[in-house]
């Protein structure tokens, strides 16, 4: 073994304001690129409202001057757009700072809520909140069944695909299987007790679709979504050290254990938020942490934060991409995330193949 | 500090003090411990003192590695008890046991391409909050020199060859500053030169008032660098004393079950160890 030469610029700590200024510029191009896609998805659809009509009455509506639109153009903006765009927001996000979560705990960069089956987990409770017809808590049936499903699916995966404190990928891959396979049953046998028009909300659902977006919908997941959110970024100096293993975190004053929890709850409230309004979503918290990561190395301390922000930013313009590339009819966006998140997640795969030797 | 940072730091931790040498840093007594229904380790005491490295040498299986873990409170024991800086390892909260002990593992892996001077600083991960956070940048400096991987900072840790890995794993260890040190098997992976730098690092760290309690499997490294040397045998202390003292043919014979020969070396007189050979 060889020392690399020591050439003077890799000095300690020489590299840090650098990467601190990328870290900003990163933050900063994706906030205004969602901002952009926040404001064109309102105004671009079937109905055309011309950018300076939405900040117009954008800015009547907060009393900042402006000016209410027509009374067509106002409803589609506030009644259609919005709330869909604010869900596109909340999914995005929660599902992007849950896949960096989730590959933060297991220690493995293949984690992510819809590969491993949290997903299905979530949506096996919302598929059988609207089958039994349950309604116990109003609104936020759906998302509290989606959650607690999906948080006792998060501990099965757990604990069936770790050992020795290390996730192997082929467990934890096949673990994902078994636990799809499982809820996709579960979710078949849900349908076929269901009645016709439950079995026709239940699809829709199921396509992974924003298009039933209603602010009761959006305050049916906000709790959930911006708790997780709120709390996930605190966590991040501890995953960094999570990423030495086990003890060594232990060792350096981690605790473990708490860490898990609060973590897998996280993670569960997340992915509730996400499934129970819009299906199963499945590679967005794959793709976006695994492209910031390239980007700006594996700090989660950018890395929490910054997947929340990328992945509303994919859900906002796959959402807009959606509904306008077919129109009039639109696609369903979990076909659209799926498409394009597979062949990465299958290139993923071969490279970590590639760099482990193998499997076995 | 700034004061935002002070209201999110963890909750009160106790600081430790410098002790002076020779007093006990971490001590183990009458411990026992079973992994998978086999008895490990049989009743072993030990004390580490500040001011000193302590060697623990013996054959494979001989329970090192388990007494080294149950010392770093990584392992609950089942009989007798660990005390770390006069109090039972289990009544320290791991955030206070991380300001009190640095551990090496014996193999240093990592889930994300986390950059050679990243890893290094996750050392100081249990000061945050502390006034000595202030320090971070002049102890991971000291201990990438140190351990030599200045030159390659910048690269991703999952880069490195193995023997680059185990240095990196070192100047973590060493940049946590705690008073006592344990280091598993801290030269298996590396060069003679770099087997050399490791022991005299744990030398100036002894010398600095800190504990070392070092797993070798080299009796010559033992012998040069450690102050005391403790033979484990069958889960139990075999021998404790100066390695002078205790590396004797006839012990060290028995305990590794392959005749060797000890002499004094020509010039410094500290023993050499050799495999007894034909011809």
């Amino acid at each position: 073994m060889t020392a690399a030469p020591y050439d003077g610029s890799t000095a300690p700590s020489a590299g840090a304001p650098a990467r601190r200024g990328r870290t900003f510029a990163l933050t900063a191009a994706l906030s205004a690129a969602l901002l952009v896609g926040c404001l064109l998805s309102a105004g671009l659809g079937a109905y055309d409202i011309p950018l300076g009509d939405v900040l117009s009455s954008l800015q009547h509506r907060v009393g900042l001057g402006g000016q209410a639109l027509d009374r067509v153009a106002e409803s589609v903006l506030w009644n259609v757009r919005l709330p869909r765009v604010t869900l596109a927001l909340l999914v995005g996000s929660s599902l992007g700072c849950a896949g960096a979560l989730m590959q933060g705990v297991f220690g493995n960069p293949l984690a992510e809520p819809g590969v491993i089956g949290i997903s299905s987990g979530a949506a096996v409770g919302a598929v059988a909140s609207i089958a039994l017809g349950l309604t116990f808590f109003g609104n936020w049936t759906i998302t509290v069944c989606a959650f607690v499903s999906g948080l006792a699916t998060v501990l099965l995966v757990y604990v069936l695909s770790r050992s020795g404190g290390r996730t192997e990928v082929v467990t934890l891959i096949l673990t994902g299987i078994a636990v799809n396979a499982f809820a996709g049953a579960l979710i078949g046998l849900f349908i076929f007790f269901a009645d016709n028009a439950q079995i026709t909300q239940i699809t829709f659902w199921q396509l992974g679709s924003l298009s039933q977006a209603t602010w009761p919908k959006v305050l049916a997941v906000l709790p959930c979504a911006a708790l997780g959110l709120l709390v996930a970024p605190f966590h991040a100096r501890k995953l960094d050290l999570l990423a030495l293993g086990e003890r060594p975190a232990r060792h350096l004053g981690v605790d473990v254990e708490r860490l898990r929890i609060v973590l897998v709850l996280v993670v569960a409230l997340l992915t509730a938020a996400a499934v129970a309004v819009a299906g199963i979503i499945s590679f967005v918290g794959l793709l976006v942490p695994h492209l910031l990561r390239m980007a700006n190395g594996p700090g989660h301390r950018f890395l929490v934060p910054g997947s929340a922000l990328g992945g509303a930013l994919v859900l906002v313009a796959g959402d807009l991409a959606a509904r306008t590339v077919a129109d009039p009819a639109e696609l369903p966006l979990g076909v659209l995330t799926a498409l394009f998140g597979s062949p990465f997640f299958f290139w993923l795969l071969r490279r970590t193949r590639r760099r482990q030797g193998g499997w076995a | 500090m700034n004061p935002f940072k002070a209201l999110l730091a963890p909750r009160r931790r106790e600081l430790p003090f410098p002790v002076p040498a020779g007093s006990t840093a971490a001590e183990a007594a009458g411990v026992g411990v079973r992994l998978g229904g086999r008895p490990v380790l049989d009743s072993v005491d030990l004390t580490v003192r500040a001011g000193e490295v302590l060697a623990l040498v013996g054959p494979n299986g001989a329970g090192k590695s388990t007494l080294l873990a149950a010392l770093a409170a990584d392992l609950p024991v089942d009989s007798g008890e660990i005390r770390v800086d006069g109090r039972p390892a289990t009544r320290w909260t791991a955030a206070e046991l991380a300001l009190r002990r640095a551990v090496l593992p014996q193999s240093a892996a990592l889930a994300f391409p986390f950059p050679v001077e990243d890893v290094v600083r996750m050392g100081r991960a249990p000061w945050a909050g502390t006034a000595r956070e202030d320090e971070d940048d002049t102890v991971v400096a000291a201990a990438m020199a140190a351990t030599e991987v200045t030159g390659f900072a910048t690269r991703p840790f999952s880069a490195l060859s193995g023997g680059e890995r185990a240095r990196v794993a070192l100047a973590r260890a060493l940049a946590q500053s705690a008073p006592l040190l344990l280091l598993d098997e801290p030269t298996a992976a590396l060069d003679l030169r770099h087997q050399e730098l490791v022991l005299r690092i744990c030398r100036e760290r002894a010398a600095a008032g800190d504990a070392v309690v070092v797993v070798l499997h080299d009796l010559g490294l033992a012998a040069a660098y450690a102050d005391r040397a403790v033979v484990l045998h069958g889960g139990r202390v075999a021998v404790d004393g100066p390695p002078a003292e205790v590396f004797t043919g006839a012990l060290l014979g028995e305990v590794y079950r392959q005749p060797v020969e000890v002499f004094p070396h020509p010039r410094t007189g500290v023993p050499l160890v050799v495999p007894k050979r034909l011809a």
